[in-house]
């Protein structure tokens, strides 16, 4: 995983609740067996028509809109546990997503994947929303040491949560497996010393 | 005093890392054809082994054909991603029943009929769904690729330990109502998103009157309202159920396991972070209308009106939904004409459901301009399902009974429903283009989709059973 730290950029506002993984990236495009690419098809059905031309009405379609952060409605990544959603996310380009709530298979995956989900209030995810139809050149600063994310333009910031692990991994660039394996003597010692283990065996 | 889930969590904690998640032990992993083909080859390019091969239990079922499997696979992506499957899980020594084995069949249904899902069990597998394992008291969860990976290298991974519910439903159920409506109900009442960060155990006398399979259908959709998982206490239907199964324990291990399993269940007093209490007596068959599993209804009341819904933004999504769906605010499902019926997915593919499907239709025939797919979960209910004579009858009443696999649950394969078009599904999603592009999907129970395919219409059961 690359080391992150701190992003400034404009934004992509996308404000729909609920956005499931099989919007994020259909079932359809999953049949492959590499972890790269998937960028191409993300959002598909909601990118491109039946034909396979951009729907112009999409938000990912105006080039007005651009920036490696991506802002949704609430309970973003709801559905399938299919990790290609958080590939599809990151092989884009986006490096942040900004929700009010994200589900949790979808942002253990976004962890796992150097994709920073940054979970702030309902008021001021409305007030980026705001102030991104006011200025479609507002910027975002993410700050993930002092875990701030700011309007650039007003200012106004809110703290966000992440896990004190996680936010070591990611401003280190470790993965969870590299610690995994790092304990493996821990591991070998439970499995010696758990009754239910012992009581199948 | 602790909850079901706390007894098994706590079993299975190695260590906890400092001001960070816990490294949970895994008993069981699950692995199939769509998300582990990517964790296999992070474990080459780290030149790792798999560490417990004998924990990993692997079958092809997203991707496959439901008609003549014993051809190679037609689409060549998905052949290649079967045939991966395949060549990893004989590198690593993973045992694998794949496609034409008699063990074959979706992930969630082959567990359980195995005996492989034993209550006590931590099980994890590359798909949401996992949760169905819950339903014999285990601890159950779906994750991602990379975790996928970690479970191969460590047979661990890290989770923070999330927040218990509980969830309880009492009383008789209605006729026509089956576990699938109280499932749905339940999305209905507290959303798509309300169990989020939770654990959620079911519980009253409504769940213990309810059958293995009935309970896993139950357990299946917990992950439709947001919760990690959801799990059930194991009991004397548990323990039958159990029981000579394949790979379940035997004679004298039998008897040490049950022992142990009787001790699984919530202390009285046990606390709860949350707790909801449902009346079985309220639940009537159930229909989603929208595009999310808790966007369901009574089958014999109405689309909410946009006034009802406070929120602004939710307004925004519902709108969105239900011009998805090419339905009216305030407008009632019943009588309305569907082309498509699928009866199948790791929600509802089980004996019993073919079952109930089969003594619902028989000596009826489907209206004809009806088409109505039956997916069995697995080759071992697809040969109950025939020596039982329940194919013929399917047959006669004009359902076509295919062979095993996820199927039109997500459109992978060729059972798609084609754009427009509405499909009265047993599965557990009515994501937009969930069951093929621009599919319009109404989820419901085995019973409301074998009537509606008779009738040619959305139908509520209960005017057929009185
Ligand atoms: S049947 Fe559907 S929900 Fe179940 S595992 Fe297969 S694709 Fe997932």
């Amino acid at each position: 995983m690359q080391k992150f730290t701190t992003i400034e950029s404009t934004v992509v506002p996308l404000p729909v609740e609920n956005i499931d993984t099989d919007q994020i990236i259909p079932a359809r495009f999953l049949k492959a067996t590499t972890r790269e690419g998937f960028g191409n098809n993300l959002f598909r059905d909601w990118r491109y028509d039946e034909k396979g031309y951009p729907k112009k009405d999409f938000i990912l379609n105006n080039s007005e809109y651009t920036g490696s952060i991506l802002v949704s409605g609430k309970n973003f990544g709801c559905g399938s546990s299919r990790e290609h959603a958080a590939w599809a996310i990151q092989d884009y380009g986006f490096k942040v997503v900004v929700s009010s709530f994200f589900a949790d298979i979808f942002k253990n995956n976004a962890l796992n994947n150097g994709v920073l989900p940054v979970e702030i209030s309902e008021k001021f995810l409305k007030e980026i929303n705001e102030q991104v139809e006011k200025n479609k050149q507002s910027r975002l600063i993410v700050n993930l040491e002092q875990q701030t994310l700011t309007i650039k333009d007003t200012g106004v910031f809110q703290k966000f949560d992440i896990n004190p692990y996680k936010k070591i991994c990611f401003l280190n660039g470790y993965d969870d497996i590299d610690y995994l394996l790092s304990i493996k003597d821990e591991i070998t010692t439970y499995e010696k010393q758990s009754n239910y283990l012992s009581l199948l065996k | 005093m602790k909850t079901l889930f706390e007894k098994i969590w706590d079993a299975h904690v190695v260590t906890k890392v400092k001001d960070g998640p816990e490294v949970v032990y895994i008993d069981k992993h699950l692995i199939h054809e769509v998300t582990s083909p990517q964790a296999f080859s992070g474990l080459e390019k780290k030149g790792i082994p798999v560490f417990r091969p004998q924990n990993t239990l692997a079958t092809a079922d997203h991707n496959v054909p439901t008609l003549n499997q014993h051809l190679p696979i037609k689409d060549p992506l998905s052949k290649f991603q079967v045939d991966t499957l395949t060549e990893n899980c004989t590198k690593y020594g993973i045992k694998l029943f794949g496609l034409g084995h008699p063990f074959q069949g979706i992930v969630h249904v082959i567990g359980p009929e195995l005996g492989v899902t034993l209550p006590g069990m931590t099980i994890v597998c590359g798909d949401s769904h996992t949760s169905t394992h819950g339903a014999f008291g285990a601890i159950a969860f779906g994750i991602g690729t990379s975790e996928v990976e970690q479970v191969f290298a460590t047979q661990c991974i890290l989770q923070n330990k999330p927040k218990t519910m509980k969830i309880e439903i009492n009383g008789k159920l209605a006729k026509g109502v089956l576990s699938k409506d109280i499932i749905l109900y339940i999305i209905s009442r507290i959303s798509s998103s309300g169990g989020s960060g939770y654990f959620v155990e079911f519980t009253g006398s409504a769940i213990r009157n309810l059958s293995m399979e009935a309970r896993m259908t139950i357990c299946n959709m917990s992950i439709e309202m947001g919760a990690r998982g959801g799990l059930i206490a194991p009991d004397e239907t548990t323990f039958n159920y159990i029981q000579g199964r394949e790979f379940a324990p035997k004679d004298e291990q039998f008897v040490r396991a049950v022992n142990y399993w009787k001790s699984l269940g919530s202390d009285p007093g046990a606390k709860f972070d949350k707790t909801h209490i449902f009346d079985a007596g309220d639940i009537e068959p159930m229909i989603t209308y929208g595009t999310n599993p808790g966007m369901g209804i009574k089958i014999s009341g109405n689309i909410p009106t946009e006034a009802l819904i406070e929120d602004p933004s939710e307004k925004i999504s519902f709108t969105k939904s239900i011009t998805y769906m090419g339905l009216q605010a305030g407008e009632c499902l019943l009588g309305k004409k569907v082309n498509y019926i699928f009866i199948g997915s790791c929600t509802n593919s089980r004996i019993e459901d073919l079952r109930l499907v089969a003594q619902f239709v028989k000596g009826k025939k489907k209206a004809s301009h009806i088409k109505a797919l039956i997916v069995p979960g697995s080759k071992q209910v697809q040969k109950q399902a025939i020596a039982e004579g329940l194919d013929k009858i399917l047959s006669e009443a004009g359902f076509e009974l295919r062979q095993p696999g996820c199927s039109a649950c997500l459109g992978m394969n060729e059972d798609k429903v084609p754009a427009g078009e509405y499909c009265i599904s047993t599965s557990n999603r009515n994501f937009e283009g969930r069951q093929g592009p621009g599919a319009r999907t109404f989820l419901a129970s085995p019973l409301t989709a074998a009537a509606s395919a008779i009738t040619g219409y959305i139908t509520d059961i209960r005017t057929f059973t009185d």
